[in-house]
């Protein structure tokens, strides 16, 4: 027992020599307060599969956009020069993305992880953050879990969760009068959670849901399931599938005739991939809750000019929320000095923030939620469409305040 | 009532995938011996080109039902001249393991042109709405789906059973030492008879664009529930295939509105209970599976 204890220390002052040899030689001398030199931002998410267009390799582009543009900010002055993007594929398998999330800070000197969606992955993720003390900024997965029971001292939700879809769409359209709700919905963690977030905001705002239907997932024929559901006459149906699941749901809504029954359908989360697969022309006058939109203001606009000379196409808020979320990771490790977690994690916390993603931002302490402005969105009308991915017309801003939970609700505890 | 008929055609409309996909399945096996593991990409072939034409040439779903088989004949006459005929004196193992390694390649192949989101289809407008029938309202493109399918099948059928081409398909599918003894040349047929199933899995994909979502993964999972279909039909039945299809369709649908959670269990379920009362699936001979 002696003995070994004795080899990890020989082993690790070893490690330390080396080290300091490396910060002499390195760039700036700076690589005395980073592990092996340098700072690793680790992408990590699905990379071929159904959210691939959502975030996937324009995310890495992303976030390489915003170590450009610290390092145009801060030149000479920057603490560390030596800044690397890697990407990982998860493919959306919570197995795949625990082994792969301990591989990266273990072997691969991730100093964060970004991304993972499929909120399953991002809790699996979340976990080796909280073993390692190595940060994780979750940005594409929507688990009130990651800020709530499971939550810890390394992770960070960034853009969006379950609630904020269902609080701003399902009490939006609860106003305008469908108070009669029957859901369908996807039955895995993100499908769940989404449902109960919703329930409980149509219940606030006065409405009832007369029904839940759990759905496979994936699966390509809901037409029984629309059927069944629109039999007990609701004033809405509520979808919560997501991606390809969500485009057949639409397909089929619209074939099955309940609209012309007064029928209205609310989408639990849409993307603006969604959109454009399925042509606007199906989802025109569709209500939903966004997170961010490139054409929402002259900001967002330039920045999705940007993204688009990178990439060739306009920015999802998955990917204005990863860019977000490397710069301002980038910007407390300047301010920290070191790449030191517990450090940077204190520089994040309670910061108030306002970029070209987040709009009344602000880290919360407690819970480590990004909490911001989101918006209320409606899918334009074919002939009001003036260029390409023109989509979204924004109805109304939900203040920060009232976009998230309240955190006195928080039932996290670090 | 009105629920329980809604559902059954929703189902049936639902078989009508199924069952000319299986078909498809059922003639290659068949007459090759071959398990095709790819058809499922060829579904999602089918589908993805029926959006690309209407997409670039502005072709409708009704040239779409005439031209993507064709084109996917053409595809599958390509796919077993290169590749499948290769190996069809092995162990069938061989072209399984092919099969499959082609559906991943066409599956990525896809999702590199055209992404993985999906590509947009407006369905024309003769099929959308709905028909009142004696108070029964029903969607009409599913209707069609479910007409449309069943006159492809009756159409196969005929030609199966009247024809000379046909029963020579069918002596090689059944007899095929005692249909070389007689003085057929069986090999001729192969090549075209796989041609026709991939063209058959395509029309199945054609009919799926309006109504599902074109992805480059949308075969995946409808390739797993086509295996089903064929192991309950009986592996190399015709009939079997079709009846099977149908089955299925109705088994999900009906899951759908009263076990919803159960809805895809119940498929395999089915064809477990199947598989141990009739090994050889419902239309199946001994000699089909051995």
């Amino acid at each position: 027992m002696k003995s070994k204890r004795i080899r990890a220390g020989a082993a690790a002052m070893s490690g330390l020599l080396l080290l300091g040899a490396c910060g002499e030689g390195g760039p700036g001398g700076s690589g005395g307060d980073f592990t092996n030199g340098k700072l690793v931002l680790a992408v990590l998410n699905d990379q071929s599969g159904i959210y691939k267009d959502a975030s996937g390799p324009n995310t890495v582009k992303a976030v390489k956009m915003a170590v450009a543009d610290y390092k145009k900010k801060y030149g000479d002055k920057a603490v560390v020069d030596d800044i690397e993007v890697t990407s990982t594929d998860h493919q959306n398998k919570p197995d795949i993305a625990n082994t792969k999330a301990q591989e990266l800070y273990e072997r691969g000197g991730a100093d964060v992880i970004l991304d993972v969606p499929t909120s399953s992955a991002a809790l699996a993720v979340a976990n080796q953050a909280k073993k390692h003390k190595k940060m994780f900024i979750d940005v594409s997965a929507a688990t009130t879990e990651l800020t709530g029971a499971q939550c810890n001292k390394y992770t960070l939700q960034w853009a969006y969760n379950t609630y904020m879809l269902a609080n701003g769409t399902g009490t939006t359209v609860t106003g305008n009068g469908d108070k009669n709700w029957h859901i369908i919905y996807p039955d895995y963690q993100f499908g769940q959670d989404m449902t109960k977030s919703f329930t409980e905001a149509i219940a606030k705002a006065g409405g009832t849901v007369q029904g839940t239907i759990p759905t496979p997932f994936p699966n390509d024929n809901f037409a029984t399931f629309l059927t069944k559901a629109g039999s007990t006459n609701p004033d809405v149906i509520g979808t919560m599938q997501a991606g390809g699941d969500l485009i057949n749901v639409v397909k089929q809504f619209n074939e099955s005739g309940l609209k012309e029954k007064g029928i209205d359908l609310a989408v639990g989360l849409m993307l603006i991939t969604d959109i454009h697969s399925l042509g606007v022309d199906q989802f025109a006058g569709t209500m939903f809750t966004d997170a961010w939109y490139w054409n929402m203001d002259a900001e967002s606009r330039a920045w999705a000019d940007r993204f688009r000379d990178e990439t060739g196409t306009r920015p999802t808020f998955e990917h204005a929320g990863n860019y977000s979320a490397a710069l301002q990771y980038l910007e407390a490790v300047q301010e920290a000095g070191t790449d030191d977690a517990d450090a940077v994690v204190g520089k994040l916390e309670g910061k108030k923030i306002n970029d070209v993603f987040l709009r009344n931002g602000e880290v919360r302490a407690k819970d480590h939620l990004v909490i911001h402005d989101a918006y209320l969105a409606r899918v334009k009308e074919p002939s009001q469409v003036k260029e390409d991915w023109d989509y979204e017309e924004i109805v109304t801003t939900i203040p920060a305040a009232k976009a998230f939970a309240p955190v006195e609700a928080s039932t996290c505890s670090m | 009532m009105n629920a329980v008929l809604q559902y059954a055609v929703q189902g049936l409309a639902a078989g009508s995938f199924y069952a000319l996909a299986a078909l498809g399945l059922a003639i290659i096996f068949g007459v090759l011996g071959v398990v095709n593991f790819a058809h499922g990409a060829f579904y999602m072939l089918g589908a993805v080109t029926t959006a690309v034409l209407l997409d670039t040439l502005d072709l409708t779903l009704w040239w779409s039902l005439l031209v993507v088989p064709v084109l996917m004949f053409v595809f599958g006459v390509v796919v077993e001249r290169s590749l499948v005929r290769w190996l069809l004196r092995l162990d069938p193992l061989y072209n399984f393991l092919l099969t499959f390694g082609l559906t991943l390649v066409l599956v990525e192949l896809v999702k590199q042109r055209y992404g993985v989101s999906g590509l947009p289809y407006k369905p024309p407008g003769a099929l959308q709405g709905r028909v009142d029938l004696a108070g029964v309202v029903l969607p009409r493109y599913q209707l069609f789906v479910f007409l449309f399918s069943v006159a492809v099948c009756v159409l196969v059928w005929l030609v199966m059973t009247r024809t000379r081409v046909g029963m020579i398909v069918r002596a090689s599918t059944e007899k095929p030492e005692l249909a070389r003894a007689l003085g057929i040349n069986v090999g001729r047929w192969v090549t075209p008879v796989f041609g026709f199933g991939v063209a058959l899995a395509g029309l199945a994909g054609v009919l799926a664009a309006p109504f599902r979502a074109i992805t480059a993964d949308m075969g995946n999972n409808f390739a797993i529930i086509l295996f089903a279909v064929v192991v309950i039909g009986g592996l190399g039945s015709i009939v079997g295939a079709v009846v099977a299809g149908f089955m299925v369709g109705l088994v999900e649908a009906f899951g759908q509105a009263y076990a919803p959670t159960f809805a895809q269990i119940l498929i395999f379920v089915l064809m477990g209970l199947i598989i141990l009362v009739r090994p050889a699936g419902l239309f199946g001979r001994k000699e089909a599976t051995a």
